[in-house]
């Protein structure tokens, strides 16, 4: 079976420091790929690399796009963002906070639907149907994250758990194939932990890969297909979750080496 | 209640502190000649209970709110706008100082207050429109509605020359940078003598005309003239300042709608959060050029207007005082907000005149006034943000 994203022997260096060192994997496409590893281990330096924020020192990221592969490695992050079919989402949120909802979600797709000022400053029909287009898909998404109701209030007033959310469909309305998500649990509850959990199988199950650092091992058994352990920069286990959970490898490095 | 009393005599046992020196002992000079320390417990006592009274008045007071009514501002708004036509000379006069501010506080809104680069040289831009008009109607013989777009479009130039070097700057250091720009461009034109004629300035720019016709006193165009009327100033005043809220409203439109438009959106993002907005493939680089030559394009238009309305120029009409007083106005207003930053330009401007009076006290009753909005009203005269779209504003069906 190909696969949608591969990662080759992807080395990071920071001066001395060895962030990331010859880290390889694939994911395959319709799959949810959970980055897993204690602090440090260079989970966020790895997605760093994926969507271009850092240049990794040397190392291959393909991404498959229909049109054909794209390498990523030697890509500028504007690039990036810009052509690559994939999206992510903050550690720490980042939302346009005084902006509305329904504007994040607008400004998200204007990769696709180009900021074309002249048109819509003179109001032109084909600026109009653009613009009437994205604030459906707008309308859409705030469906289905459940957040028609803040449609128009000022995302920085959300609840923590809307924030979460309005996040992932900020990255969904850019039209990605792979999502990449930082720890889009953190600060949740054990029930908005379920829903989101559900929510991510249900995108699963529309096709999209979806890759995911978390420190929730909950949601992370709940719905990985695969699950990638990192520790200090060295990818030490890989594979479905069960078969990683019993790996003595990941047990010593999450406990220490007395436990194994 | 009781705080408020104790808050408020704290606040007199303060006032009197400092009066007693600063005005309860005047030094006097007697029939010998020698200065002696004269009290006057007058000037103690109305300071000690003014700031008695004030701090209470402060403390029980219900807060000043803005009208809520829908419309309330719009039309206010156009009632001001007229209120000059009608008030003669004086009037007509502070109105056109209050267009021209709000001609380029709404070009520097854009920079300021939706793509949120902080711009402290933005009077650089309004000098390039004003020389450039100055120089293209006296040398090259221009008219002013010529003049007009290019003067916008060197102004916008400009601005996209200033953009490319600060690209990487951000806040404080973008700031500064800005502010060097706006020295440069008015030290040269000092010291470009041949081509700007120094510090003497450029006379002798002609008037905007009205279908061909102008309002000089004399002339083969004049309207006067033609319909053998007599001269009237006035008249002309009265030119102006329409002419000045036409290219005011035309500013004001067109961002209202750039600030509705994806590019407008983006602006916002960027100003929000630059990481957030990269990673959704918005090109910075791009929105913040497009930010500084657009702004820069409304100050070139509003410096094109002024020198035409003086008929002359000289650098000593672009020092920085014209930026801080620009971007006081925009961030006093609301910052993006330009309902906000029209009423910030009427109540700064109009108020600065008013009291152009008492000459030295001015400034302090400028100051004492920023002052007063910093603290009343932190995020400016109009906080609230509107949205940019309502979901309800849109037809469900496609």
């Amino acid at each position: 079976m190909s696969s949608l994203l591969e990662v080759e022997a992807l080395t990071l260096r920071f001066g001395g420091i060895t962030a990331l060192d010859q880290v390889s994997f694939q994911i395959a496409p319709g799959r949810i790929a959970a980055l897993i590893g204690p602090n440090g281990a260079g989970k966020t330096s790895l997605f760093n690399c994926i969507t271009g924020f850092y240049r990794p020192t040397s190392g291959i990221i393909r991404l498959h796009e229909q049109s054909g592969p794209r390498e990523l490695q030697s890509m500028a992050q504007t690039e990036i963002a810009a052509r690559a079919r994939l999206a992510r989402s903050f550690q720490n949120i980042r939302l346009f906070g005084a902006m509305t909802c329904l504007e994040n979600l607008l400004v998200a797709q204007y990769r696709h639907h180009g900021p074309g000022a002249l048109p819509s400053l003179l109001g032109l029909p084909r600026a109009r149907a653009t613009e009437a287009a994205t604030i459906r898909r707008g309308k859409e998404l705030l469906e289905r994250f459940d957040l028609l109701p803040f449609a128009d209030v000022a995302a920085r007033t959300l609840p923590y758990g809307a924030q979460r959310r309005l996040e992932i469909a900020r990255a969904l309305a850019t039209e990605p194939i792979l999502l990449c998500l930082d720890e889009p649990a953190a600060g949740l509850n054990e029930h908005e932990s379920v829903e989101l959990s559900e929510r991510l199988a249900g995108l699963r199950d529309e096709g999209l890969t979806v890759l995911l650092i978390e420190h929730d091992m909950g949601l992370v058994m709940r719905i990985a297909d695969q699950v990638i352990v990192l520790d200090v920069g060295r990818k030490i286990a890989d594979g479905p979750p069960g078969r990683v959970k019993a790996d003595p490898r990941v047990i010593a490095a999450y406990l220490g080496d007395a436990a194994a | 209640m009781k705080a408020a009393l104790q808050d408020a005599g704290f606040s007199a046992l303060i006032a009197l502190i400092l009066a007693l020196p600063l005005a309860g002992l005047v030094t006097t000079p007697n029939e010998a000649y020698q200065l002696t320390l004269v009290f006057h417990p007058w000037p103690v006592a109305a300071m000690t209970i003014g700031a008695f009274l004030i701090r209470l008045l402060w403390l029980k007071l219900p807060r000043f709110t803005l009208p809520k009514a829908r419309g309330f501002g719009s039309w206010s708004l156009v009632l001001v706008a007229l209120l000059p036509l009608l008030t003669g000379r004086r009037g007509l006069d502070i109105g056109l100082l209050v267009l021209t501010y709000l001609m380029l506080a709404t070009g520097l809104n854009i920079v300021v207050g939706l793509a949120g680069l902080l711009d402290l040289g933005y009077v650089a831009f309004y000098a390039v429109g004003a020389y450039t008009t100055a120089l293209l109607t006296t040398e090259a013989g221009f008219g002013f509605w010529t003049a007009l777009p290019v003067a916008g479009l060197f102004a916008a130039f400009a601005g996209l020359m200033l953009g490319i070097p600060v690209l990487r700057l951000r806040g404080d250091y973008l700031a500064i940078v800005t502010l060097g720009f706006g020295e440069i461009v008015r030290v040269v034109l000092i010291n470009w003598q041949s081509f700007t004629n120094g510090a003497d300035g450029i006379s002798g720019i002609p008037y905007p005309r009205l279908f061909g016709l102008d309002f000089s006193r004399a002339g083969s165009a004049s309207v006067f003239r033609l319909f053998h009327l007599p001269f009237d100033r006035l008249a002309r005043q009265m030119w102006f300042y329409i002419l000045a809220l036409v290219l005011t409203l035309l500013a004001n439109v067109v961002v209202a709608r750039l600030r509705r438009s994806p590019l407008g959106r983006a602006w916002e993002a960027l100003r929000e959060d630059e990481i957030a907005a990269r990673a959704l493939g918005l090109n910075p680089t791009r929105l913040k050029l497009a930010a500084f030559t657009t702004g820069a394009f409304f100050a070139g238009l509003a410096g094109a207007f002024f020198a035409a309305r003086q008929g002359f120029v000289s650098p000593e009409s672009f020092t920085f005082m014209e930026s801080a007083l620009v971007l006081a106005i925009v961030v006093m207003g609301g910052a993006g907000r330009q309902l906000g930053v029209i009423w910030a330009a009427i109540v700064m401007i109009g108020g600065f005149e008013l009291v152009r009076g008492f000459a030295e006290y001015r400034m302090l009753i400028f100051g004492l006034a920023l002052v007063a909005i910093a603290v009343a009203r932190p995020g400016g005269l109009i906080a609230t943000r509107l949205p940019s779209v309502r979901l309800g504003w849109v037809k469900s069906d496609p």
